[in-house]
């Protein structure tokens, strides 16, 4: 540490946090609705730029470990970062970044202009929390940076146009605190048996103790408790309402952030702490996660063929795409998780762009509904063909990204021999083109009603984020090294950390 | 309005200032103590809405103004964060309190003693705060 | 089948089902609220018994005492009650915007007028 710049940038895991945190208090004082934008942008770039930092630097040296407050760990609480929590924060701050980009345009629409100070320092807190659950190597710091982004994510999910949102936040509200009081509870529980709060500590001791029934209960209340921040299939019914009735900024924020890191805490506990002989060998959790998965996967994507507003649609297609997820996650082998992880990444991308251009479509034609969407296709050219790309990849279309995390995951559930679970991954595709053809149908070969208003073309501010996800889209489709190699070694890291 | 509850009014002008000291004394005593921020900020935001409960919102308000409130609330999480940001400046880790003074000890009694006078100052504020709200809204709806 | 040593368990696991019966069998918002708070709070209780010790002080210390308490799940619900105050708050204010849009807390009464919008 001889180098000040050098000193500087070691602490960049602290960073990662506590420029947030102050940033959003500073967006507060400033009621600028023009300068708390610039700041929080400013803010959201930085720490993407930050995050590929940290990732470059685990890939070159391994595992990054900062110690708070100059207290050793287990002790002290520590921030760690290794390849997993590395990819999951570049997704969370690189959205965040891309998101917050397009907001100044749209946020008008919805929101009144003397709140938007305010509006950005939630946006900024939560952020916090999310990138805070990530990096951190302590369970209780999960919970609390959990609380911290979930209070945030019911602010900003109220500040919807329609009474509505406030009834889809408070049924938010309330499930998200079910979940995390049940998180707490486990972590309680944890702690009770192994002494200690912090994550590699926790699994040294665990392996020690050996499984019991505090333990088990302990698993139970964990899982339990992520599923339902996750939405995994019986426990989503907070998650269509509230993505449909929140600002569609924070919409496309959320559904690729929020739900992400509650599968990265799932993963992390599972494969970190309890370790896979004890979660799938003696409790076999994959029975459980496995049929829901599948479930969620069909009822999700079934579901959303038959919903007329498409942010709607967009909302069950998400529990369908978590379907997924989950179902790499049960598979506890390499391929399988792999899958995960990197439909974690890919769908990060989709959905956010997704959702970004029907921020465009409301920007421009004030409704969501399909019957709005009539010949969009000419009059919104550069918005419904990044509907399109983006939803091509939601299907699987070879050089998108959606096709590499399907390649992965039938190539997983071959591998285990499970052919019937491969063939219902690619089933559950064919109701991907289902919904998502409704709309390009109606977009392009359905001619706009004679009497609709003249649409001008989506704004600048929004179509750039869009465009940058959709190249983003394809990019990481073809050039598959960064995020396929990454969550692979990752996926052998848990694994192996595991046994 | 003047003339009811002159138990509790002149009972409450007594005790009033006697909280606030507590909050204080709590305040400045949990670096060794039991004690710290959130319960001094707790206490102190209770006499701050004991004081309006009793002598009216008008009054209270006259001393503390949504903003002023506002700008203490942040002051308070800014202060904790720069204690943060000055150990790094200091060149140890974030939070770490023994680079603050020359001796590690006092830089632990200093770095605790701001942080909790941030955390009070928040906590106090937003206490306040709550309470102002879901009053104020009470008697907008009224009007 | 019933150990004295665990009744502090017993306790807690009653509250909190209480809790969750309150959430999910309530159609009042203040009420479903409510039971949220009770629920919090089992758990809350659940760290500061296990922190207990029998015999134990509080862990300062002193001439004379030389077992203690665990402090840290005391500490950790610090936190916890602040993420649940925090929580309350926020509900509450939410209870409030709703009365104001809907005139009702009742959530039937709510769902039915959300039907009607859509309807």
């Amino acid at each position: 540490m001889h180098d000040s710049g050098l000193s500087i940038s070691s602490h960049l895991p602290a960073f990662q946090i506590a420029v947030p945190l102050l940033s959003a208090v500073i967006c507060v004082l400033i009621r600028k609705a023009r300068a708390a934008w610039l700041l929080a942008t400013t803010v959201a770039w930085a720490a993407f730029a930050g995050a590929c930092v940290l990732l470059n630097r685990v890939i070159l040296h391994g595992t990054i470990s900062y110690e708070q407050g100059g207290w050793t760990p287990p002790w002290g609480i520590e921030l760690r970062i290794d390849l997993f929590n590395a990819l999951v924060l570049i997704i969370v701050t690189g959205i965040c970044a891309v998101v917050i980009s397009a907001s100044l345009t749209s946020l008008s629409m919805e929101v009144p202009e003397k709140k938007h100070n305010l509006f950005y320092a939630a946006f900024l807190l939560c952020m916090t929390g999310l990138a805070g659950m990530t990096i951190t190597g302590d369970v209780f710091n999960i919970f609390v940076f959990l609380e911290i982004s979930s209070l945030s994510s019911y602010a900003l999910i109220s500040q919807g146009a329609t009474r509505r949102a406030l009834t889809s936040s408070i049924q938010y509200l309330v499930m998200g605190t079910i979940g995390g009081t049940l998180l707490l509870l486990g972590i309680g529980m944890l702690y009770m048996v192994t002494g200690t709060l912090n994550i590699v500590d926790m699994a040294d001791q665990l392996a020690m103790v050996g499984p019991n029934r505090t333990v088990l209960v302990a698993l139970a209340c964990v899982t339990v408790g992520t599923s339902i921040k996750l939405a995994v299939f019986p426990l989503h019914i907070w998650l269509p309402n509230a993505y449909t009735y929140a600002p569609a900024i924070v919409t496309a924020f959320l559904a690729a952030t929020a739900t992400k890191v509650a599968f990265y805490v799932l993963a992390r506990f599972i494969f970190s702490i309890f370790g896979v002989e004890l979660a799938f060998e003696q409790l076999h959790l994959d029975r459980v996660l496995m049929p829901l998965a599948i479930v969620a996967m069909f009822a999700g994507s079934i579901v959303a063929i038959y919903q007329t507003d498409i942010k709607r649609m967009l909302a069950y297609s998400s529990v369908a795409q978590i379907g997924y997820m989950l179902l790499g996650l049960s598979m506890a082998s390499v391929t399988g998780l792999t899958g995960g992880i990197v439909h974690l990444f890919n769908h990060a991308l989709m959905k956010s762009g997704l959702f970004l251009v029907m921020a465009c479509v409301l920007y421009r034609v004030g409704s969501t509904h399909i019957d709005a969407m009539r010949g969009l296709g000419k009059r919104m050219p550069f918005t419904m063909a990044a509907f399109v790309i983006a939803g091509l990849s939601m299907i699987g279309v070879p050089l998108t990204v959606g096709f590499v995390s399907k390649w992965y995951l039938v190539s997983a559930a071959m591998e285990s021999g499970q052919w019937p679970v491969a063939v219902l991954i690619l089933l559950s595709s064919l109701l991907a083109v289902v919904y998502i053809w409704r709309v390009v149908e109606v977009a392009y070969f359905q001619e706009a009603p004679e009497d609709a208003p003249e649409v001008k073309k989506a704004p600048i501010g929004l179509l750039v984020p869009v465009w940058t996800l959709v190249f983003a889209i394809i990019f990481f489709g073809i050039f598959t090294s960064l995020s396929a190699g990454v969550a692979g070694d990752a996926a052998r890291m848990l694994l192996g950390a595991g046994s | 309005m003047v003339t009811r509850h002159v138990i509790l009014r002149s009972l409450s002008k007594v005790l009033i200032p006697l909280i606030m000291l507590f909050a204080l004394y709590v305040q400045f005593h949990g670096d060794y103590g039991p004690g710290g921020g959130f319960q001094a900020g707790v206490i102190f935001g209770a006499g701050i809405i004991l004081y309006s409960l009793i002598f009216g919102l008008p009054k209270a308000r006259m001393v503390f103004r949504l903003r002023v409130l506002q700008i203490i609330m942040a002051s308070g999480v800014l202060l904790y964060g720069s204690v943060g940001i000055a150990t790094i400046l200091k060149g140890g880790n974030f939070l770490d309190y023994n680079v603050l003074a020359h001796d590690p000890v006092h830089g632990q009694h200093l770095g605790i003693l701001l942080v909790e006078l941030g955390v009070g100052l928040t906590v106090c504020s937003v206490m306040a705060t709550l309470f102002f709200l879901f009053t104020e809204r009470r008697r907008r709806e009224d009007v | 089948m019933f150990d004295p040593g665990l009744l502090n368990y017993w306790i807690i696991m009653i509250l909190m089902m209480t809790g969750l019966y309150t959430v999910i069998a309530k159609g009042n918002l203040i009420k479903k609220i409510i039971g949220l708070g009770i629920f919090q709070v089992s758990v809350i209780m659940f760290f500061v018994s296990m922190g207990k010790v029998r015999g134990g002080t509080a862990p300062i210390a002193g001439e004379g005492f030389e077992v203690f308490s665990n402090p840290v799940p005391h500490v950790l619900m610090l936190t916890a009650i602040v993420v649940a105050v925090a929580t309350l708050a926020f509900a509450l204010a939410l209870v409030v915007r709703i009365k104001e849009e809907y005139d009702t807390i009742e959530e039937d009464e709510i769902r039915e007028l959300e039907a009607g919008e859509e309807g």
